[in-house]
């Protein structure tokens, strides 16, 4: 089983990259509710089934797959944009970073003290390569809402790493994960709505004037 | 002696601890009325007569300690993680306690008229800060754990900084608020350490037994010095004390009153507490405080002579009689460490005398620089003149202030100071190496130079002509102004003229303190001439009284002309002739050059009689705020600006930051 997660999480880490190099918003909102949809079916893969899994699993592919995506493709349609235009990067520059911070990733897990049994898994490399993506996603993305994207790739990356930690999850934890990612998005997305209402515009590069002199 | 006297207070049967809470609690909320009223002059009445009968009650226990009544330990049982908080009071805390009541509720009293809550903006702030900080200031002489004590000196250093900035109009009350707010912040932070280390000695929060630590424990020097930089700064010793004028001048004068009477003694108070717990003290300490003392004394006094501001005088003055106060702690502590009886109760019961004379005639002359300001709109002394006429009740009030700040007799300034000589001389005799000795020529040189200082004060104030339109339209004030000074010019002139009530006063708070037996304090303090001083101070007064029911007598039968006053025979002369405070304190100011050095600008004369029109430029800098302090901090501000360049606005940058620093923590490792 745990040969299908490994593959499972290289189609993670690939879906990061690919978000990296697109410039349609429609076409990220997707890849970021397939990351989630995946993630949603990885803790059954590594645990043994059960009750508690199963509501797990349910909960976290409606949200992460399906309720945070259509909340932010329907900003997307409010807010009457199609695509990130001039990112701080060029796509294929931040492409490239993403493969060398995946590489960098893969380079720092061998070096963690892990236990045993987490050495021989993806899991690790993969969380912080998705981890780095996220912040990439943040730093080069000039649209308020590629930056919750890259908000929501970032947490991806912490709940991998957070299927790790504990054998069978606590749901106060993930509980607390996902309340924590809602309120993101819920802030994000009322920040949006106030910077399109003041300024006709979502470009967080023009919030500089805010700045205290 | 007092103990004896126990009887008398039977009446009154209430532990003295309790007493004293309660007084705190109905100061520190007296003034909640008065924010919850629709009528703010109501409120602030009710908060004025709370605060009186809250130091009545305040000053009975007090009265009830020192006649020997033991005081019980109140203890908090508070869910923070310091262990349970404790209040007492032993009789080092009464020293301060009795003129602390006595001036909070002359202050209260004065601000009703003073701070009208009819017609000035932010009477009810004020009120309300007012109790704060007086109930405070109780709480910190009662605190007997660290935490607790810092908390109430926080809450006294806080409203002390509201009452200050009431006119936050004005950008110079901006100023020095803000250079006090910094200057008591400093302060509080070497407390911290202090209290820190205290606790890491003693093993608990709780204030250690009276000499219970040995001057062996490894912190013991640490925590002597911080005290000394975190209570030195708040009593305004040199050179912690640049905050000190700019508040002292800049606040509503009943407030001045308060911090210079009283607050400053809470620095006092925190050192001699300080200096209890440990059983032995170094030797470099007394000499250190002896040194500092002098200084102060000597600078304050000297920048004083200087001043054209009135309050910015009596400030400076303030510092000098700090300085005046650790002369004496200083000298009783070298008494102690060289074993000489009578410098160490000379130099303390000085020391102790003059913390209460102080509060007394420092409060009673700021209540009268507000009831100056309140008549003539200005601070400037220059401005004043002629006001005796005007204020026939102000001006003998002040001029008793006056002379009792000058340390002459017949007033109690005369009484402390007589202590200090005392000792000096009497070290000078004793003692093969007489270097304390040589205080006293130093206390000369500061009287002779708070004489000039006072002389200009009054002189250009109440005599003469007035120098402005608004001098010369000038009233006196109201009972509810003159009431609280003449209460405290009759203390001056009480303890003046029976100085045997203020020995009396301060003898059992100079054997806790000092743990000599009674006998041996009367046997020194009997050899100080107190009863011929009466006497001589009676006389004094006698005399006075004769010479001038003598010279009334002879305006009566003598022919008098009506002339302005200093007319010299003028035909013409105007109110710009007379001397001029600047002009009066010349002579001192170019002796002093080299310490107060005041910027002078002044107009080259090549002809005899100026040509064109000529501008003539006094100002006096302070220098360790002008000249080190703010060119310092504007340096080190130009160099940091530059870390400015890192807070640019934009968004991305700052998710860049924190990527940037998780990356390096990542790679470090590797």
């Amino acid at each position: 089983m745990n040969s299908f997660a490994d593959q499972l999480l290289v189609l993670v880490m690939l879906i990061n990259l690919v978000m990296l190099g697109t410039s349609r918003l429609n076409f990220s909102i997707r890849a970021v509710a397939v990351q989630g949809v995946i993630l949603g079916i990885l803790p059954g893969l590594i645990h043994p089934f059960s009750g508690h899994l199963a509501g797990i699993t349910i909960g976290i592919i409606l949200a992460k797959g399906v309720v945070i995506p259509y909340l932010i493709s329907d900003a997307v349609h409010k807010a009457h944009i199609k695509r990130e235009v001039e990112p701080y990067i060029g796509y294929v520059p931040t492409l490239l970073l993403g493969a060398v911070f995946t590489a960098i990733s893969f380079a720092f897990a061998e070096k963690l003290p892990l236990a045993p049994e987490h050495k021989d898994l993806l899991f690790v490399p993969a969380s912080i390569a998705t981890l780095l993506t996220g912040f990439l996603l943040l730093t080069t993305r000039r649209k308020a809402i590629s930056q919750v994207i890259g908000y929501l790739v970032m947490e991806n990356g912490i709940f991998i790493f957070g299927m790790l930690l504990t054998e069978a999850m606590p749901v106060m934890v993930e509980a607390g994960a996902l309340l924590d990612l809602l309120v993101g998005i819920f802030v994000m997305g009322i920040v949006i709505n106030h910077i399109s209402r003041e300024f006709s515009s979502i470009d967080t590069s023009r919030l500089r004037t805010l700045k205290e002199e | 002696m007092w103990g004896s006297r126990g009887g008398a207070f039977v009446f009154f049967p209430a532990d003295p601890t309790t007493c004293l809470l309660v007084a705190a609690t109905i100061i520190a909320f007296s003034g909640v009325p008065g924010l919850l009223l629709n009528r703010p002059a109501l409120g602030q009445l009710i908060a004025a007569l709370c605060i009186v009968a809250a130091s009545i009650l305040g000053e009975l226990g007090v009265i009830a300690l020192l006649s020997g009544s033991p005081a019980s330990t109140c203890r908090i049982d508070w869910p923070l993680p310091f262990g349970p908080a404790l209040l007492s009071v032993d009789l080092l805390s009464t020293l301060f306690l009795l003129p602390l009541f006595l001036v909070a509720g002359c202050a209260s009293i004065y601000s009703v008229a003073y701070w009208p809550a009819r017609e000035k903006a932010g009477a009810g702030k004020l009120t309300l800060f007012l109790g704060l900080f007086a109930a405070a200031m109780v709480v910190v002489v009662m605190a007997r754990h660290g935490v607790l004590f810092l908390m109430a000196w926080e809450v006294m250093a806080l409203s002390a900084y509201f009452l200050l900035t009431t006119e936050q109009q004005s950008s110079e009350v901006q100023r020095s608020g803000t250079v006090y707010l910094i200057a008591t912040h400093t302060g509080t932070m070497a407390l911290f350490v202090m209290f820190s280390l205290l606790r890491g000695t003693s093993g608990t929060f709780v204030f250690p037994l009276s000499h219970s630590i040995s001057q062996a424990a490894p912190a013991a020097s640490i925590i002597i010095v911080t005290a000394l930089i975190g209570f030195g700064g708040k009593a305004g010793l040199m050179p912690l004390h640049f905050w000190l004028p700019g508040a002292h001048a800049n606040a509503p004068s009943h407030v001045s009153a308060m911090m210079s009477g009283l607050m400053l003694k809470m620095g006092i108070y925190g050192i001699l507490r300080t200096l209890s717990f440990f059983d032995v003290l170094p030797d470099w300490l007394g000499w250190l405080i002896l040194l500092i003392g002098t200084w102060s004394a000597i600078i304050g006094i000297a920048l004083a002579a200087a001043q054209r501001d009135l309050k910015r005088l009596l400030a400076y003055s303030s510092i000098e009689n700090v300085g005046i106060i650790f002369i004496g702690i200083g000298l009783g502590l070298v008494g102690q460490r060289t074993n000489n009886p009578y410098l160490v109760i000379c130099g303390f019961f000085g020391a102790f005398i003059h913390i209460i004379n102080h509060g007394m005639f420092k409060s009673l002359l700021f209540l009268g620089s507000g009831v100056l300001i309140h008549g003539t709109g200005t601070r400037e002394i220059d401005r004043m003149g002629g006001l005796a006429r005007r204020m026939p009740v102000t001006s003998p009030l002040f001029l008793v202030g006056s002379i009792a700040i000058c340390g002459l007799p017949p007033l109690n300034g005369f009484v402390g100071e007589l202590f200090l000589y005392v000792g000096a001389i009497t070290d000078g005799i004793v003692d093969p190496l007489p270097l304390a000795a040589l205080i006293a020529p130093v206390l000369a040189l500061v009287g002779g130079l708070a004489v000039i200082s006072f002389v200009k004060l009054y002189g250009i104030i109440f005599l003469g002509t007035p120098r402005s339109e608004a001098a010369s339209h000038s009233h006196d004030a109201t009972a509810a102004m003159t009431g609280p000074m003449i209460l405290l010019t009759v203390g001056c002139l009480v303890t003046g003229l029976a100085p045997v009530l203020l020995v009396r006063l301060v003898t059992p708070v100079v054997i806790f303190f000092t743990g000599l037996a009674f006998p041996d304090i009367v046997r020194v303090t009997s050899q100080v001439p107190l009863v011929p001083l009466t006497i001589v101070n009676i006389m004094l007064i006698f005399l006075a009284l004769v010479i001038g029911v003598a010279y009334l007598l002879r305006l009566r039968t003598s022919p008098r002309s009506l002339g302005a006053t200093w007319r010299c025979g003028y035909l013409e002369p105007t109110s710009r002739m007379q001397y001029t405070g600047t002009s009066f304190s010349e002579m001192a100011v170019g002796l002093l050059g080299t310490i107060v050095s005041p910027s002078i600008r002044r107009p080259g004369l090549a002809t005899p009689i100026p040509t064109a029109q000529a501008r003539f430029d006094y100002t006096v800098t302070e220098t360790v705020l002008d000249r080190i302090l703010t060119p310092t901090l504007q340096w080190v501000g130009l160099a940091f600006s530059h870390l400015r360049k890192v807070q640019n606005g934009q968004l991305h940058i700052y998710i860049l930051y924190i990527f940037a620093t998780l990356f390096i923590l990542m790679v470090w490792p590797l």
